[in-house]
């Protein structure tokens, strides 16, 4: 079940800028990861030995079913073309964005008030879905890796509603080279989308939870 | 190694004087560039489209003609053409006109672009991005390959052997794929037996370079020849006789142009501390003297292998003057740099559209 137990195989579903920037960091810090795109693994055996060297690759229904974390970075618009149910029960970290420039008008994420990862968990039901990543640029995830303790080291923000899964990607987050910064709910991610006052910031962790704390207050006043 | 200049053509703003250079200068200012980047000795210039205030070439082609009269050696290109909301047959059209003015000087990169004004401009639905720009490119190829072309798609009618002319003369234009950075695309662009074009907009200079080695093995996969198989790299660049100076004087304007499509896109503007790091010796903005550089354009060779490098140098309203003059400074100081320790072949020689020289350059 989400959230209880150590992260050690992973699921990164879509292999583009974000998805391979993210296994690359994974494959790094010593999870065992498999790529996934939205056809025929054979594809992606290419792509995935050179750019994410490292990781393996299946279709996503199998890379799925054996994973303990399944990171999602496809391009929003096509969240409808992946089958909900292969989801149910599995920790899903949210890694997409809305952005217009690419996905078009959608209609349900501009009017999604808690934020789009909260229309992603409606979207998954039956999933327990993460926020994070997301609000990094995808050409600095690996530059700015620090190991612990680090004085440079930036945060990465991890939303979710269940403390157990978001405590899990935390963890994750940490040995990948970042300070997680947990936000108590899907819609904390409000903060860490196009617009929130921590997307392509690039910050440590008290200048996160600064950021948030001040942007919160900011719409209560 | 070739080097060159792209441009957008930039009526941003200056945010040293708060004045904004009109519409029609900017585009002037362009054509100027570009018979400046020539007498500096620069091999190639580049223009993108836009359909903004801030970047008013929206018809690249016809500046392109317009720098085309008043030069005789430079390559000039579009960097890169909006293919999804233009028709192919027209473009092949404008590019070819152009390439009949200089003297078959022409190239071009159609890709996706990084905005999406000319969408609802042409009355282009964003959603059928993916299927427009994949016809739209087989349409552009075979224009180029066949005078007259038989083709049919959902996205235009179809042709039945038209005519589409002036022919370009030196037989098809070279069209390199703009290429964005993902992985699927970079291996597109092996699968069309086309070069590939694309960039280092900051971050690290060389982390991104697994996508030349993804181009190669992939080009080699799909069996294509070594002059199909190329990578030209485009990064923001700017430079001064002092490499402090000109990082100083040029953050200004790039705070405010990522201040501008921030606020378009949602993200923050960048900080100092990013800056810093991105045009440190191994950053991936271009900015400083001619010796760091020509330094970075060779650190980038070892990794990604490409055989011409451009700067994007028009952004934030820097004043015309010192354009020109990093324009000049990259020509004369940081081209021959470079060429001493990566050799002088020319593009066109590495494509086989024209024989080596008999003394060999490289």
């Amino acid at each position: 079940m989400s959230g209880d137990a150590r992260i050690s195989r992973v699921a990164v579903v879509g292999a583009g800028r974000v998805g391979t920037a993210v296994a690359r960091t994974l494959v790094d810090a010593g999870y065992c990861v498999t790529l996934s795109g939205s056809g025929d693994p054979a594809d992606l055996e290419l792509l995935a030995a050179v750019v994410a060297p490292g990781a393996h690759v299946a279709w996503t229904a199998d890379a799925v079913a054996s994973a303990d974390l399944v990171i999602v970075s496809i391009p929003l618009h096509r969240l409808p073309t992946l089958d909900p149910s292969l989801l149910h029960g599995k920790l899903v970290v949210d890694a997409m964005n809305y952005w217009p420039p690419v996905d078009g008008r959608l209609d349900e994420f501009e009017e999604a008030a808690g934020g789009s990862s909260v229309v992603v968990q409606r979207l998954l039901a039956g999933a327990t879905v993460v926020k994070t990543f997301n609000h990094v640029g995808y050409h600095d995830l690996e530059v700015d890796r620090r190991p612990a303790g680090h004085p440079q080291r930036l945060g990465l923000a991890v939303a979710g509603d269940s403390p157990a899964a978001v405590a899990s990607v935390a963890e994750l987050i940490d040995r990948i080279g970042y300070d997680p910064v947990t936000l108590p709910s899907l819609t904390d991610g409000r903060s860490l989308q196009p617009g929130g006052v921590v997307f392509g910031a690039r910050l440590t962790a008290a200048e996160i939870t600064l950021a948030v704390t001040r942007s919160a207050h900011d719409a209560a006043a | 190694m070739e080097l060159g200049i792209g441009a957008f053509g930039d009526a941003n703003r200056d945010p040293a004087t708060g004045t904004r250079t009109s519409e029609a200068q900017a585009i002037r200012n362009v054509v100027e560039s570009i018979v400046v980047a020539e007498q500096a000795g620069l091999d190639w210039f580049g223009l993108g489209e836009h359909h903004t205030p801030e970047f008013p070439v929206s018809a690249a082609a016809t500046v392109l003609a317009a720098a085309a009269a008043r030069t005789s050696r430079i390559k000039l290109s579009s960097a890169v053409t909006v293919l999804s909301t233009d028709d192919p047959v027209r473009v092949y059209e404008q590019y070819s006109t152009v390439d009949a003015i200089s003297n078959g000087r022409v190239e071009m990169i159609p890709g996706r672009g990084s905005s999406i004004e000319s969408f609802p401009l042409f009355g282009y639905d964003l959603r059928e991005y993916d299927q427009l720009f994949a016809e739209k490119l087989d349409l552009l190829l075979e224009v180029n390959r066949s005078p007259r072309v038989t083709w049919e798609g959902t996205t235009r009618p179809a042709l039945h052997g038209e005519y589409v002319p002036p022919r370009a003369e030196h037989g098809p234009i070279p069209i390199w794929l703009g290429v964005g950075g993902n992985p699927g695309s970079v291996i597109r662009a092996a699968q069309l037996g086309l070069p590939m074009a694309t960039g280092v907009l900051g971050g690290s200079a060389i982390r991104s370079s697994s996508n030349a080695d993804l181009y190669r093995h992939a080009a080699e996969k799909f069996g294509n020849t070594p002059e199909q198989t190329l990578v030209m790299l485009g990064s923001p660049g700017f430079l001064m006789r002092d490499g402090k100076k000109a990082r100083d004087a040029w953050w200004p304007h790039w705070h405010q142009f990522m201040k501008v499509v921030g606020e378009q896109r949602g993200f923050a503007p960048p900080t100092r501390d990013s800056y810093d790091r991105d045009t440190a010796p191994q950053g991936g903005l271009l900015i400083g003297s001619p010796e760091e550089i020509a330094e970075r354009i060779i650190l980038m060779h070892q990794h990604w292998g490409h055989v011409r490098q451009y700067l994007h140098i028009d952004m934030g309203g820097v004043p015309q003057k010192d354009l020109l003059h990093a324009i000049e400074l990259f020509g004369t100081e940081v081209r021959p740099l470079v060429q001493r320790e990566l050799g002088a072949t020319p593009v066109d020689v590495l494509m086989g559209r024209r024989p080596a020289p008999l003394a060999a350059s490289a």
